[in-house]
């Protein structure tokens, strides 16, 4: 347990807990899955079986396609609102941890610490007169502001506290050297962050990125507060809709809802582990 | 103090990469707070702008049962779930330190359900905790029958609700575990051959090496956690609707109803800002402690 080769008894018992923490950490999923191919008649059925007697794909069709879901629908606002978030988040936190890192100015270490603090606000905080901002911004701009999307992606274009953090940590991991051998060949500010920095920065950005999206795909709150149709929905609100009025009863489609909705979510992460990994061992080489 | 062109040049440079920061800071954090202070002193529904009123909102929380019943649901919450959290993601994550062939596989599989959207894991778990037909009584059921227990009602019982959600939240304690892993790799090697040198046993070894030298990142996650727990809402209103009897009624939760269905914004501002000191509170005592448990090596 202290981080040494550890003696052939106690590796036994290491793998004997490990191997019950993964058992009940993947137990959930595998019920999941379990229910969401079971037929109705043997949901109920006691006890309770692991295989499904047939395979009811139609629970995924059903809940794909049922009346009172608009499960396209919402993917395609989750993915709407997901996409601009992410390019916004990583783009401008980008352009800002740049100034946090790579430029020596009077008050930066006072701005970095106050940046930092926002971090601990809770959002309830500001959520009541977000609300009302949003609602000022519409009686005052040509555009309407409540009631879409907007307030769940465009403050995301303004840097997050987070990722300005985190790529910060990463700028300054690259060596200055670059940065001046560029400047003495005459390349800009913006042409030494644009044309050097970002290019080394791929695996931080692809971190941000990654988080920005899984945040924004599992979004609840934001989109409680500020979306009011049932077809801009995003998969989080619409599914808790569903299940609310429902009474949760059709157990084996709401498993199959559920299940679509961590697919993606997955499938990102396991092509992302090779980029953080890779992340990982180019700093590692670096330093 | 003189400035030279090049310093100025700097300042505006740098300024000019921080700017849309600054802007979003402004408008999307600073306004709101001091927009959610003003608020607070007012009477605020919306539809007619705020008229202030003082500290009324401030004195109608103090006799607002339902104020301090949130809040007493939301610490019996934090009280369970926090240090479960803790210790539960320390050991595994020291369990995860050890050197084996299989531990990628391990760390994955511990990672995965901390990536489940939120919307997701309640729905499944609402039908595993489901008394009558939820999984966990079934494969609870012979041992339960062999005591003599009835299955406990997870979600449908006052009493059960908090700490079957507090249970639930262990689940996916993976980011944690992560970040418990990395502040374990960092632990020179040296210190753990010292010590065994010195014949100390792992026990020791781990109260004595192990603990003072991960104690900043026990200390991240405390903070992290403080933060998280008084902002806990998605689980109970998806699974519970706040119920059986309120007994799930979180503070924030609270604080969205007086918001947003009975649009008493003031009400909820006032709301807000007592959780925002209460977090610097709590983070204050945290710090404060600090000093006593939580070790930096000389750096």
């Amino acid at each position: 347990m202290t981080g040494g080769r550890a003696k052939p008894l106690s590796r036994l018992a290491t793998y004997a807990a490990l191997i019950v923490i993964c058992a009940l950490a993947m137990f959930p999923f595998l019920w999941m899955i379990s229910t969401s191919l079971k037929p109705d008649w043997q949901i109920v059925k006691s006890p309770p079986q692991w295989m499904p007697e047939e395979f009811a794909w139609r629970n995924y069709k059903l809940a794909v396609s049922s009346e009172s879901t608009h499960f396209p629908l919402w993917t395609r606002n989750t993915l709407i609102i997901a996409i601009l978030a992410v390019i916004g988040t990583t783009f401008s936190s980008a352009v800002v941890a740049y100034g946090f890192a790579r430029i020596r100015f009077p008050g930066r270490g006072a701005l970095f610490t106050l940046m930092l603090s926002t971090m601990m606000i809770p959002f309830p905080v500001t959520m009541v007169p977000l609300f009302s901002i949003f609602v000022w911004l519409g009686k005052h701009t040509p555009f309407q502001w409540l009631g879409t999307s907007k307030p769940l992606w465009f403050p995301a274009w303004f840097g997050s506290a987070f990722s300005i953090f985190l790529l910060r940590q990463f700028f300054t991991t690259i060596p200055d050297e670059l940065s001046e051998a560029a400047r003495i060949d005459g390349c800009s500010e913006w042409g030494i962050f644009w044309r050097i920095i970002l290019p080394l920065s791929r695996p931080a950005l692809s971190v941000v990125a990654l988080f920005t999206f899984m945040w924004a795909w599992r979004d609840f709150l934001g989109p409680l507060i500020f979306l009011q149709r049932p077809t801009q929905y995003t998969l989080s609100l619409g599914l808790q809709t569903f299940q609310s009025q429902h009474g949760s009863t059709p157990w084996n489609q709401l498993m199959a809802a559920s299940v679509l909705v961590i697919l993606p979510v997955l499938v990102l992460f396991f092509i992302a582990q090779k980029t953080f990994i890779e992340g990982i061992a180019t700093t590692g080489m670096k330093g | 103090m003189t400035v030279t062109r090049g310093e100025f040049r700097n300042l505006l440079k740098g300024l000019a990469f921080l700017s849309p920061w600054l802007v979003g800071f402004a408008a999307f954090m600073l306004l709101p707070i001091v927009l959610s202070l003003y608020y607070s002193l007012c009477d605020y529904n919306l539809l007619q702008g705020p008229a202030f009123i003082g500290t009324g909102n401030y004195r109608g929380l103090l006799n607002d049962g339902v104020f301090w019943r949130s809040l007493r649901v939301t610490m019996l919450y934090a009280a369970i779930s926090v240090p479960m959290g803790l210790l539960v993601s320390l050991g595994v994550a020291l369990l995860l330190n050890v050197r084996l062939r299989a531990q990628p596989i391990f760390r994955t599989l511990i990672f995965l359900p901390s990536l489940v959207p939120t919307i997701a894991s309640a729905i499944l778990w609402k039908w595993m905790f489901n008394q009558r037909l939820g999984v966990i009584n079934r494969v609870l059921s012979p041992l339960l029958g062999w005591l003599h227990l009835p299955g406990p009602p997870w979600l449908d019982q006052s009493k059960w609700v908090v700490p079957s959600l507090a249970l639930m939240s262990v689940w996916s304690v993976g980011n944690t575990v992560i970040i418990y892993l990395a502040g374990l790799q960092d632990v020179p090697r040296e210190l753990y051959e010292a010590a065994e040198l010195d014949g100390a046993n792992p026990l020791q070894r781990l109260l004595n090496v192990t603990l003072p030298m991960i104690s900043p990142v026990i200390f991240f996650n405390l903070i992290m956690a403080i933060i998280g727990i008084l902002q806990v809402f998605d689980t109970p209103f998806m699974m519970t609707a706040g119920g059986p009897n309120r007994a799930s009624y979180f503070y924030t939760y609270y604080l969205y109803d007086n918001a947003f269905t009975y649009l008493k914004m003031g009400y909820a501002s006032a709301m807000a800002w007592i959780q925002l000191l209460l977090v610097l509170a709590l983070t204050g005592i945290a710090f404060w402690s600090s000093k006593r448990w939580v070790h930096y090596q000389g750096k």
